[in-house]
């Protein structure tokens, strides 16, 4: 997007969420242990198209991304997934009560 | 003080204590007090099957935590002052920023790291138009304004514009250089060393260095402003 024309530079800031600290550990720790690359994680990144980048939050493209990532790579099958996120939904209405801490 | 207009960490004309921000002054977002969302089910579901596939543990996935959170601005600031204060420092750091910042016990990883020095007719300034690549070893995780769209597209199109917003108005006969950051590739900004600071030592110099300059979003803060910032 270098170079397109964009609006002021927005000056907020927040602090980052647990959920979002957790999501650069699993990018950086399976990163380093060789489960995919900055490459793998961008272009998983950019085939989510343009307007990802407006209906979501920067971690939440990243855990997009490593998911994607991971599931290519075999560490877990999609459906493996599909089945722990219906379990966790069922523990609590709040992220604390659903990660267990 | 330019650099000041948006340091939402330290503008004490907020109340921190209202309603809606943390502690340090930001805003919640949304997600924080909201109902569990589809993303945050997805990254517990990612951590869980990793820590029982073998792949990594709660207590590596804590560890990593700790270990960002550790980093943060003052990193860079360290090596700058030893750059101000030091020349053959200073001469091995634009050599290789990299290899220069391990000397001071730094990890940096394994990317190459460049450092790009401000003069008295030259400014640079620092962005990734990619995504969020930035010098995190040195300086943390990257502000939120950083990893916009508004920045990331601007500030090679117009960062005399930009940098205006930043409260930094340089003069046109200062070339601004922009450096395009990637995941092997990562810079920071050696600035320029503030007058009348030649009686400080290392550590009050490091005490000027804000994470902006280090962008090249921001100037040092001068021992005058140094003493009244927050």
């Amino acid at each position: 997007m270098g170079g397109d024309a964009a609006g002021p530079v927005p000056m907020e800031g927040h602090d980052f969420a647990l959920w979002e600290k957790r999501v650069d550990a699993l990018m950086v720790l399976c990163s380093s242990k060789g489960h995919f690359t900055v490459d793998g994680l961008r272009r998983a990144l950019e085939d989510m198209g343009e307007d990802a980048f407006e209906k979501h939050s920067y971690y939440e493209r990243w855990i997009a991304a490593v998911n994607q990532n991971l599931v290519e790579g075999g560490v877990y099958t999609l459906e493996e997934l599909a089945t722990r996120m219906d379990e966790i939904a069922a523990r609590g209405a709040t992220y604390g009560e659903a990660a267990r801490g | 003080m330019p650099h000041d207009h948006h340091d939402h960490d330290h503008d004490h004309d907020h109340d921190h204590h209202h309603h809606g921000l943390s502690p340090s002054g930001h805003p919640y977002r949304q997600d924080d007090d909201a109902p569990l969302t589809y993303w945050q089910r997805m990254e517990i579901a990612v951590r869980e099957l990793l820590i029982e596939k073998g792949v990594t543990t709660a207590a590596e996935i804590a560890g990593q935590i700790d270990l960002m959170d550790s980093r943060s601005p003052a990193n860079g600031a360290a090596v700058v002052a030893r750059a101000w204060t030091d020349p053959a420092f200073k001469s091995r750091l634009l050599d290789n920023a990299g290899d220069a910042s391990r000397e001071m016990g730094f990890d940096i990883g394994p990317l190459h790291l460049i450092a790009v020095e401000n003069t008295a007719d030259t400014h640079n300034l620092i962005v990734c138009t990619l995504c969020s690549c930035y010098p995190r070893n040195l300086l943390g995780l990257p502000p939120d304004w950083y990893k916009t769209r508004a920045y990331r597209s601007r500030a090679v199109r117009e960062p005399r514009a930009v940098l205006t917003e930043f409260g930094l108005d340089l003069p046109d006969s200062t070339t601004i250089r922009v450096h395009d950051s990637t995941a092997d590739m990562r810079y920071i900004v050696l600035p320029a060393r503030p007058a009348g600071t030649e009686d400080l030592t290392e550590a009050e110099l490091a005490e000027l260095v804000t994470r902006d300059c280090m962008i090249g979003t921001g100037l040092p803060r001068t021992p005058q402003t140094g003493a009244t910032a927050g």
